[in-house]
């Protein structure tokens, strides 16, 4: 029975038990115990990865009216396993000219940037990796090195697209983490702590997209943005530039970029869902953990079919479109928002619960209203300043 | 758990490790047939022209530039951040006020016009 209330700890008992049965020194047996789980987790989050192939490739097939794979096994499940096969058995070509070690390094770095951010994240109760006290800083900053990767692979390739392609990817990339990391900052004021685990259990009587819903809707935008994909994917879209930064990897390395952004697309999609939509709460998880990590990872998948349906419905945005959202739209609104929350937060710090709730709310609702307005003033403006053409002048 | 860092970093390690053996996995498996052709750069089906490492657009380095600062000041709007629910209401008021001293920097920059790409 205990099993079932605190899995973790059971197992790490045991096999501690264990282990200092065989005569090992306590630190050698921590240690063990550490990597067997870290092995164990990392091999669940690529298996989820390749489950996350068939989902992509089923669900976008839906969007555009056809079936998808169906042959490879009931509904077609085990399709991403022979996609595999052929990637690790495909010619491995290095362009001539090509920085060696450098082209090598950019997919190994894309992929383990991801999954560098699953150590942090609360699947359960009591079911994460650690539970650092700087988790979000933590979050973007090995976010960061999958920005480095892009870079790395542009710059690597010795070919003046890939080049281009890379350097519109970072710009793209970069400046969509100012209002990803201000919008990360507003759970932060509302709970007072970091902590992934900390900011989730606080969310056990209210969701905080009641609380602050543009804050959730600026970083799924900037999330987004952020992952490199439609419509945010200029540099990567395949009739603009030819792939952008990974014209010139094939087999095994390309795969790893694609596993790797899909993946990190769903990453995303489990933070927004435990930031903003209550994480593992649901009913009875505080006592079940096991059920816990199951609503979790059922609103990670919502999260990312969000996700994928902005991704396979919204035309491409143009680049100088892209950072002028978000230079003169995003990044004003993130920081007034996070102004408007910290006041809010702090004057109805000691306020009742629904006060609470409902003076974020309004709050959030009247900022977005001002946004329209401001928006709508801008456009008749703009409108009204051209002069009729005269056709026969 | 005693010490979440020595976790952490052994999640560092075995998280590039992985990659990595997917990498070597498909170095040994993999055919190996180079031929001039293939090992050329990809120009669209033509033969490359000119240098391929092009000119640096110097409004990237405007927009790095602008992040840079803005990126400085998420890091400084941090520790407020996490301050607020313990400090009385004026360090809301003065975190605020430092927000909006770089806002009016970002209108500066906007209407000199560094945001727009040319």
């Amino acid at each position: 029975m205990e099993f079932l209330t605190d899995p973790i700890k059971v197992v790490y008992d045991w096999l501690l038990e264990l282990f200092l049965g065989w005569g090992w020194a306590d630190w050698v047996a921590v240690l063990v115990i550490y990597l067997l789980g870290i092995v164990l987790f990392i091999s669940a989050v690529m298996v989820l990865d390749i489950l996350l192939v068939w989902v992509e490739r089923k669900v976008v097939a839906r969007f555009q009216d056809r079936l998808g794979p169906n042959r490879v096994g009931p509904f077609g499940l085990f399709q991403p396993f022979p996609d595999i096969i052929k990637l690790i058995l495909k010619e491995d070509i290095i362009p001539e000219g090509a920085d060696r070690v450098v082209f090598n390094l950019a997919p190994i770095l894309s992929l383990a940037s991801v999954i560098f951010l699953w150590a942090v994240v609360p699947l359960a109760s009591r079911i994460y990796g650690v539970d650092l006290n700087v988790a979000l800083l933590y979050i973007v900053a090995a976010g960061a090195i999958g920005t480095l990767s892009i870079i790395m692979a542009g710059w690597a390739s010795n070919n003046k697209y890939a080049l281009l392609g890379a350097y519109r990817m970072v710009a793209n990339m970069i400046s969509y983490e100012i209002p990803m990391v201000v919008a990360l900052l507003i759970p932060t004021v509302i709970v007072g702590s970091m902590s992934f685990v900390a900011i989730t259990e606080a969310q056990s009587d209210y969701w905080f997209v009641l609380v602050s819903p543009l804050g959730a809707l600026i970083f799924l935008i900037a999330a987004i943005a952020e992952l490199g994909r439609s419509p945010f994917d200029l540099n990567e879209g395949e009739s603009e530039i030819v792939s952008g930064y990974h014209i010139e990897y094939s087999g095994m390395k390309f795969g790893l970029f694609y596993a790797g952004e899909l993946l990190h697309a769903f990453t995303f999609g489990g933070f927004v869902a435990a930031l903003f939509f209550g994480g593992w709460h649901g009913p009875w998880a505080q006592e079940y953990p096991l059920l816990g990590a199951f609503y979790f990872v059922v609103k990670a998948m919502i999260g990312y079919w969000v996700i994928m349906w902005v991704k396979y419905t919204v035309p491409r945005i143009r680049i100088d479109h892209m950072l002028a959202f978000n230079w003169k739209f995003l990044t004003p609104l993130a920081f007034i928002l996070l102004m408007v929350t910290a006041l809010t937060h702090r004057v109805l710090l000691d306020a009742p619960t629904w006060l609470y709730i409902s003076g974020m709310f309004l709050s959030n609702v009247l900022l977005a209203w001002i946004t329209v307005e401001v928006l709508r003033a801008q456009a008749r403006r703009k409108r009204e300043s051209v002069p009729p053409v005269m056709v026969g002048d | 758990m005693e010490n979440p860092w020595i976790y952490l970093g052994l999640f560092l390690v075995v998280g590039t490790i992985i990659p990595i053996a997917a990498i070597v996995m498909s170095a040994i498996l993999a055919p190996r047939k180079p031929n001039p052709i293939k090992m050329s750069t990809y120009e669209c089906g033509m033969e490359t022209v000119g240098d391929s490492w092009v000119q640096f657009k110097a409004q990237y380095y405007v927009f790095a530039l602008a992040f840079l600062i803005f990126d400085v000041e998420t890091v400084f709007l941090f520790p407020w951040a996490l301050s607020l629910n313990v400090m009385p209401l004026f360090v809301a008021v003065e975190g605020i006020i430092f927000i909006l001293i770089l806002l009016a920097g970002l209108y500066y920059i906007w209407q000199k016009g560094m945001l727009d790409w040319v």
